[in-house]
């Protein structure tokens, strides 16, 4: 049996999919055979990120629809060899996705992953809903910002109550927080909400922080989920996050600000002269 | 006073106009808590309070914001709570 991890958050464009694509890769490097899975419909983009737009055949809808099979929809990603994708379809038939589709096609993939993960679009409508319906558990991803931090706790409602885990009583899903484009450096100036401050409003166990990156732009220009560039500071955050979500105890980084060269030059100066 | 105190200083006092996080702190716990609390209510609530409201308007002249309905749930039981701020006559 698969675990089901959706990828969530209510508001555009805050790394769901940046997310996906590297929590995926980083689970199958350590051997997971691994699916994942583009719920948003219509607006097809886990497949550039992942660097595979020009394997697409056959889509997610084509399986619900049996135009495909899964085995002809499924590509193989050319990073990690436990790795498959699911394509979305571009269709604009906004009831492309149905329930029962859904739930046979997670089915069967059950049979031989370990875990799927589900690319969320935005919003709370169908896409949304039916992307964190069947989900053992939610990574809910987060930007230091008001509207970001008010949209994960209406999600945090959603998945309380409208998952299949809530509706047959089988306990909650368990829910992970995922805060990335975090700024220590503005945090530090009074800019940004902290850690802290998230943690406290939202009240979830934390799975990892991603700082804001030059990396991540590089990565999907590329194509290459940028978990894969272990040497970039979201890399090895993506990294470190997929290690506590396998139960790793794995100490945070990337927390604090780098600090000035002029700020490091006075401390050491102070230093000497004590 | 060392020169990275100076520094600090001077920092600061560039920086205070800035310091807009506690404020979206704020904000947000005070939203959030409201909505946690709608979150948790019945749908028909709504829809409730504005009937509520109808009936009361036919007696005394309120407005919108004077009439409050809350369900508190207790154990066994569900309380409905009921404000009204009548006009001083
Ligand atoms: N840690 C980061 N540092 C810098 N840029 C980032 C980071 N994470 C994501 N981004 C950028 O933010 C934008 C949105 O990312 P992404 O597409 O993953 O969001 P999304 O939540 O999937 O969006 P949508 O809601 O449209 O599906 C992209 O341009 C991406 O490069
Ligand atoms: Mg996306």
């Amino acid at each position: 049996m698969a675990k089901i991890i959706v990828v969530t958050s209510g508001k555009g464009g805050v790394g769901k999919t940046t997310t996906s694509a590297s929590f995926a890769v980083g689970l199958a490097t350590r051997g997971y055979k691994t699916a994942v899975i583009d719920f948003d419909i219509g607006l097809r983009n886990l497949d550039l990120i992942m660097g595979c737009e020009r394997r697409v055949v056959y889509d997610f809808v084509n399986v619900i629809r049996g135009e495909a099979n899964l085995n002809q929809a499924l590509i193989r990603d050319k990073h990690a060899k436990e790795l498959f994708i699911l394509p979305a379809s571009q269709t604009r038939d906004k009831d492309a996705l149905t329930l029962e589709g859904v739930g046979n096609v997670l089915d069967e993939l059950s049979k031989t992953f370990d875990f799927i993960v589900c690319d969320s679009p935005a919003g709370i409508e169908r896409g949304a809903q039916l992307a964190m319906y069947f989900a053992d558990s939610a990574i809910v991803v987060t930007n230091p910002e008001v509207s970001s931090v008010r949209d994960s706790d209406r999600m945090l409602g959603l998945l309380s109550s409208k998952t299949k885990r809530a509706e047959e009583g089988k306990g909650q899903i368990s829910e992970h927080l995922l805060l990335t484009r975090y700024c220590p450096k503005r945090v530090t100036k009074g800019e940004m909400l902290s850690l802290a401050d998230i943690n406290e409003i939202l009240a979830i166990p934390l799975l990892g922080v991603i700082p804001e990156s030059q990396a991540v732009l590089r990565a999907s220009n590329a194509g290459v989920p940028v978990v894969i560039d272990s040497e970039s500071d979201a890399g090895q955050a993506y990294a470190d996050a997929v290690g506590r979500f396998l139960g790793e105890e794995v100490p945070f980084r990337f927390l604090q600000e780098k600090s000035h060269w002029i700020k490091r030059l006075f401390s050491f100066k102070e230093k000497e002269a004590v | 006073m060392s020169i990275k105190n100076v520094f600090g200083r001077i920092s600061q006092h560039f920086r205070r106009q800035d310091e807009t996080a506690k404020v979206a702190k704020e904000r947000l716990q005070i939203i959030i808590s409201h909505e946690r609390v709608q979150r948790d209510q019945p749908d028909y609530l709504a829809a409730m309070q504005r009937d509520l409201l109808d009936v009361i308007a036919r007696y005394v002249n309120i407005n919108k914001d004077d009439v409050r309905v809350e369900l508190e749930r207790q154990e066994g039981c569900s309380v409905l709570e009921l404000n009204v701020v009548l006009p001083q006559q």
